[in-house]
């Protein structure tokens, strides 16, 4: 290729370099039209998706969380509340190597292997984005010596939280509930009633108790700030806020004090105890022992409590006054009496004798006290608890007629008492065996039924219920734990109001039959030996229940079947008689004779409740007691 | 005025262009009020950047006094020169930020690629008009060879924004030499074939960079983060701008490398698409001043260096704005006098100085 240029002529080589310059000036003016067309593109035509995105940079939506109501028992003990305290958070996303991190901040902070854990299961748990805590209250020292260091951990920070504080713990662990972070299926629930955006930056929801039923009032209304952020995410300046509505308090008609008697008079004994003010339903006692801490799970649980709670013998976390069901054993007894005046299968004085057995179509059914009791009417049938009154008693009446009488005291209905949870029962009859078994009723299934026996299984709520409705004199209110809701800015308090359900069609004189019997039982019967001295007259009824345990998904463990076999212990009873202040059951399970376990129990409740009286330590009577009756 | 005093502002003037100096002037004044908002009204960051272009001024000045055949002279020896340095650089050079780019001379640290912004298209100039009679194709050769020897050494440093320029200025001189169209073509085939080459040779940083261009959201926190973040400013300024002070991404800390590199986006986000426009205009009118002293410079020495001092300033300008809007990769290039920083100001002042000397110096010559 020959190219060498030739460039002699002067002017031609000037008209060349020119036409040259020319096209780079050209160059240089498609280029500024490229540019400017750009500049049109990005600020005329996409402005708005610019502006959008810039706005989206600059401004940030910060939730504020609301404080969650205060729950108090009728008097102001507080029994769960809100304290302030800082935790240290690690947002998962940001981090590599989660492991190393944390060896990291163990060096500045005390972090066991159990917050390790608790963390490591709060990371399954969770699939969001959000910061989890490793560490939660923090000491000032800790805060300090982290806040140092903070630089080295861009995925860590310290947050100030409200945390949620049960007082008195294991005592009211089953009625209050507890919080915990919220789950999927949680926010699922949240979405579906539309209240995500309301618990934004909510990291906690109610799980159990009145946490859980109260949800919605003790949660409050999520504010809003919306703050101008620079690129690091640090607030510049607040544009605009909307506070938030605190959580409303919860007052409840329960008596700190009076639980806690009630607990403490079960000593080590399992069971459950529901004490209700007849003339409104208010709960003044719900107690399932044994209880657990609720506190544990307020940061979410360590795996180990967790399974230490989990596969207890005891089952702790079983709300028995709710949800365990029981047969109700002798305690049914005034109840059928009642049922028989009722549709006159009975009089008052009407008797039968009593040999100690009662023999329906070559089956014998068998009195617990051998011999019998002789001639019984239906006052001794009460304050004796004779098995044989009410075999024929049962007999003459059918299933039908006993299971119609007793669905008014609510025996095998749920309550509808404000907590969630709530088991159903089973109250026999034709109709619900075939439902349950695809099986006729035989007759002599309602033998066993007539002495609580057979397929009856109530929760103690429903046995507490049905004997403070008789004390009100048949007219039955629904249950409540709650008294008011007290809004915390205008302290207007929203009532719970008692809520009479129905007055059950019962005539008086039939009721004073039973009343006079159930103060026979505890002045001269098998309860009166646990009355003894009681500075008032009460009326109650004892109640031995076999039974086969707790019924909820029971576990075969061996080395408590034997205790597991035992009987349970029932008692219910209210006082004082004449104007009843106070009704109540209890179940002990499986320690035996309802007069020498669960009576005791109900004495020392009545005795707080109408005396004040502060429980001494518990007195058991010995084995040859007079009562073998129930 | 007294005769005395007319003389003594004839003395200072006589080799200022007042075009050139007009605008420069200008845009100087622009660029002080746009730090000044990207800076978050940091007095001294603005103050420091006034001294830097006291000092532009007067290099400015006194290269407009020098007469270009002087600078012919002093071509070679500051070529030379560059490239001892730079071959220091590649041996003893201090690496800050991952790259080897400044040499320490004991008093002082300089980086020797800037001089050859200027030192190359000199020589280049130099070089062709030396050999102006009998330029054949063997003299284009020797050039390319002249020119790719500091780039390869500069983009070893690494330092893609300042090759890239000398690239641009050594292209401009050659294509203004005449050089022929059809080697101009071969030249763009062996580019574009050299391409996988030239990709396997790049940093993984500078890869990245290009990449992004093409996808910025694919990393919208690492190198994406850049471009993500001056386009938004820019678009979010709309016609008319958020107003001087205004800007959310500049003052919400959205916009990397503010007062440096990416004041565009500062600009553009407080003044819109007019102030674009405008800035544009300003540019094409010191750029076309340029381009009639280029036509009009009376030596092939003068037209060349001239036209590639003009064309230089170009590239800076445009591929700043390119950068920053999201047309071409992230480089480092400043926006030539409105971005903070003294040595890219007084290497720009020092071409207008050239540019000014060859407008006035040509009558001397012609004589």
């Amino acid at each position: 290729m020959s190219v060498a240029v030739e460039l002699r002529n002067s002017r031609l080589e000037i008209y060349h370099f020119r036409l040259r310059l020319a096209i780079a000036a050209g160059f240089m003016l498609a280029m500024f039209g490229l540019l400017a067309a750009r500049f049109v593109y990005l600020q005329v035509v996409k402005h708005e998706h610019y502006q959008t995105l810039a706005e989206a940079n600059r401004i940030s939506i910060v939730p504020i969380v609301p404080n969650r109501g205060i729950i108090s028992d009728r008097n102001g003990v507080v029994l769960a509340h809100n304290y302030s305290a800082y935790t240290l958070e690690i947002t998962p996303d940001k981090v590599d190597d989660l492991e190393r991190l944390i060896n990291e901040l163990a060096t500045l902070v005390d972090i066991t292997p159990k917050d390790r854990r608790r963390f490591r299961k709060l990371l399954e748990e969770s699939k969001n984005f959000e910061s989890l805590p490793i560490r939660t209250r923090l000491s000032e020292e800790e805060i300090a010596r982290f806040a140092a260091n903070r630089y080295r951990f861009p995925s860590v920070e310290i947050n100030a939280r409200l945390f949620r504080q049960y007082p008195r713990g294991e005592l009211f662990s089953h009625v209050v509930g507890y919080i915990g972070r919220i789950n999927q299926r949680e926010l699922d629930q949240l979405e579906a009633d539309g209240l995500v955006a309301n618990y934004r930056g909510t990291d906690y929801i109610g799980k159990t108790g009145l946490e859980q039923s109260y949800e919605r009032f003790l949660h409050g209304t999520t504010g809003v700030e919306e703050v101008e952020v620079d690129s690091g995410g640090r607030a510049v300046r607040s544009i605009s806020r909307s506070p938030p509505v605190s959580g409303n308090n919860l007052v409840l008609t329960l008596d700190a004090k009076l639980q806690e008697v009630a607990y403490r008079a079960f000593g080590d004994r399992r069971g459950a105890l529901v004490a209700i003010e007849p003339s409104t339903g208010g709960v003044l006692a719900f107690v399932s022992k044994p209880g657990f801490d609720p506190n544990l799970f307020v940061d979410g649980i360590d795996p180990q409590n967790w399974n230490e709670l989990n596969s207890s013998a005891d089952r702790p976390l079983v709300n028995r006054a709710l949800s365990g069901t029981y047969p109700p054993g002798s305690t049914f007894k005034p109840f059928m009496a009642l049922a028989g005046l009722t549709y006159g299968k009975r009089t008052p004085q009407q008797t039968i004798s009593d040999p100690g057995y009662f023999n329906f179509g070559g089956h014998v059914f068998h009195d617990s006290r051998p011999g019998g009791l002789g001639t019984v009417d239906m006052y001794k049938s009460i304050v004796k608890s004779s098995d044989t009154y009410y075999y024929m008693l049962a007999n003459d009446m059918g299933i039908d007629a006993i299971a119609k009488f007793m669905a008014q005291f609510g025996f095998g209905a749920r309550t509808g008492i404000d907590v969630t949870g709530e088991a159903v029962g089973v109250l026999p009859s034709q109709e619900w065996k075939m439902r349950r078994f695809q099986q006729k009723w035989f007759a002599g299934e309602t033998i066993s039924v007539g002495i609580g026996q057979g397929y009856n299984a109530y929760t103690p709520l429903q046995l507490a219920t049905a004997i403070a409705t008789l004390a009100n004199d048949g007219v039955m209110f629904r249950p409540r734990i709650v008294d008011y809701v007290e809004d915390i800015r205008t302290r207007e308090r929203t009532a719970v109001e008692p809520n009479p359900l129905r007055t059950l069609d019962i005539k008086p004189e039939h009721l004073a039959v039973i009343k006079q019997a159930l103060i026979g039982v505890n002045k001269e019967g098998t309860g009166a030996r646990a009355f003894a001295g009681a500075g008032y007259v009460s009326a109650g009824k004892t109640g031995t229940a076999q039974v086969i345990g707790v019924k909820q998904g029971e576990k075969y463990v061996e080395s408590r079947v034997q205790e597991h076999l035992r009987d349970h212990a029932l008692f219910i009873a209210y006082a004082p008689a004449d104007n009843p202040k106070i009704a109540l059951a209890v179940i002990v399970e499986n320690s035996g004779f309802g007069a020498r376990y669960a009576a005791p129990i109900a004495r020392q409740v009545l005795d707080y409740y109408l005396l004040g009286k502060e429980p001494r330590p518990l007195k058991r009577g010995k084995d040859e007691d007079d009562d073998a009756g129930d | 005025m007294t005769p005395a005093i007319r003389r003594i502002g004839d003395y200072f003037t006589r080799h200022i262009d007042g075009v050139v100096f007009g605008t420069v002037l200008g845009l100087m004044a622009a660029g002080l009020m746009v730090l000044f908002s990207a800076s978050n009204a940091n007095l001294a960051r603005v103050s420091g950047q006034l001294a830097n272009m006291l000092i532009a001024f007067g290099v400015m000045w006194a290269c407009a006094n020098i007469p270009p055949h002087y600078l012919a002279r002093l071509a070679l020896p500051l070529y030379l020169l560059g490239m001892l340095l730079l071959a220091a650089v590649a041996l003893f050079g201090d690496v800050v930020h991952g790259a080897r780019r400044w040499l320490d001379l004991g008093i002082t640290r300089i980086q020797p690629s800037e001089l050859m912004k200027i030192a190359v298209p000199l020589a280049l100039a130099w070089y062709f008009d030396r050999y102006e009679a009998t330029l054949r194709l063997g003299n284009y050769a020797v050039a390319v060879v002249m020119l790719a020897i500091p780039i390869a050494l500069i983009v070893r440093q690494p330092d893609l924004g300042t090759a890239l320029l000398i690239t641009a200025s050594g292209f401009f001189v050659l294509f203004l030499a005449g050089l022929s169209w059809r080697v101009i073509a071969g030249l763009a085939v062996a580019g574009i074939a050299s391409l996988p080459f030239a990709w396997s040779v790049l940093h993984d940083y500078q890869r990245q960079r290009i990449l992004t261009l093409f996808d910025p959201a694919q990393d919208p926190l690492g190198t994406g983060y850049h471009t993500i973040q001056s386009t938004i400013a820019v678009g979010s300024g709309g016609l008319f701008g958020k107003g001087w002070l205004n800007g959310t991404q500049t003052h919400l800390d959205f916009i990397p490398e503010r007062t440096t590199d990416f004041i565009f986006a500062v600009y553009s986000e407080e003044f819109g698409l007019f102030g674009n426009l405008v800035l544009l205009a300003t540019f094409l009118l010191v750029i076309g001043r340029g381009m009639m002293i280029t036509a009009n410079a009376p030596t092939l020495f003068t037209r060349l260096l001239a036209g590639a001092i003009t064309l230089t300033f170009f590239t800076y300008a445009f591929v700043n704005m390119g950068m920053v809007s999201g047309i071409l990769p992230v480089v480092g290039v400043p926006l030539p006098l409105i971005s903070y920083g003294g040595t890219a100001l007084v290497s720009i002042c020092l071409g207008f100085g050239i540019l000014m000397s060859i407008a006035t110096h040509k009558k001397l010559v012609q004589t």
